[in-house]
């Protein structure tokens, strides 16, 4: 199995996406899987180690926590860009992650530039810090607390 | 246009809500680039027009094209995952570029680099 498919998540990610670009029929399955299989091969030889999740619970609750959490702060960027009135700084944060697994690392990272009013600057893998830039500095440890605890923690839990 | 007439209100309602919900923050997210002054600031306007500003023209699109078309069609999904999975990588670069650029010229802003790291800034992650 491993042979066959060195990259499960991508290989099921590719069928995805070439069932949603064509219309779907029993031809295509066939056609994208294999497309999908042979892409798999490909890639096990850039990089043969495949992230797999322990577990994937925590990954649909991040997704849903995420999903309110852009939609809320699109809203309050929004407000604020029109002229919320309220005086307003942005700032620089540092947080020192604990996440070490790549896969995690690039997911927290389109979670950080996704949600509109925080961008993901800079990560240095030795010493796990991350540079953050914020748009509406409120008090530096929520924003920790928010990536530490909100994100971070459902991260750790699924890739460990 | 006809095709577009003979769309029942029920669904034209919400397709044109989500079109000018996505629009307007496109826009804002244009204005904001323009009137902000930092670049540190800036980076944040246009990810209004790259998260719920695309998503909701987006799914616009989607409930649109799936009735006219007489069909469910969902390539909209495929646009909207790989604007999310791809502007991280831009918005890291960028602000790598900036960020050396800052320190080299000793802008006080800018907070230095975290110690030990001696390799280039800006890790992109590969994606599956």
């Amino acid at each position: 199995m491993r042979r066959l498919l060195p990259h499960p998540i991508l290989s099921l990610g590719l069928l995805g996406v070439w069932l949603l670009l064509t219309r779907l029929s029993p031809g295509h399955v066939v056609l994208g899987s294999a497309v999908a299989v042979v892409a798999g091969w490909a890639f096990a030889r850039i990089e043969p180690e495949a992230p797999r999740p322990r577990a994937v619970w925590p990954l649909v609750r991040l997704a849903g926590i995420v999903f309110l959490d852009v939609l809320r702060s699109n809203y309050a960027v929004a407000r604020l860009l029109v002229g919320g009135g309220r005086q307003r700084r942005s700032a620089f944060v540092h947080i020192r992650l604990r996440l070490k697994n790549r896969l995690a690392l690039g997911m927290l990272a389109v979670i950080i530039t996704a949600t509109p009013g925080t961008a993901w600057l800079e990560y240095d893998e030795q010493t796990g810090l991350l540079l953050l830039h914020v748009f509406d500095m409120v008090d530096e440890a929520t924003w920790q607390d928010l990536i530490a605890n909100r994100y971070e923690s459902l991260l750790m839990e699924a890739f460990g | 246009m006809t095709a577009l007439e003979a769309m029942p209100l029920w669904l034209a309602l919400p397709v044109a809500a989500l079109l000018v919900v996505g629009s307007t923050l496109a826009f804002l997210g244009a204005l904001g680039l323009l009137r902000l002054t930092s670049f540190y600031e800036r980076i944040h306007a246009p990810t209004l027009g790259t998260s719920w500003g695309a998503a909701a023209i987006l799914l616009a699109s989607l409930l649109g094209y799936s009735w006219l078309q007489d069909r469910v069609i969902l390539h909209e999904i495929v646009i909207g995952l790989f604007v999310m999975i791809t502007t991280p990588v831009t918005l890291m670069v960028l602000g790598a570029a900036a960020l050396k650029r800052d320190r080299e010229e000793g802008d006080p802003a800018v907070p230095p680099r975290a110690a030990t790291g001696g390799h280039a800034p800006g890790h992109v992650e590969r994606q599956g």
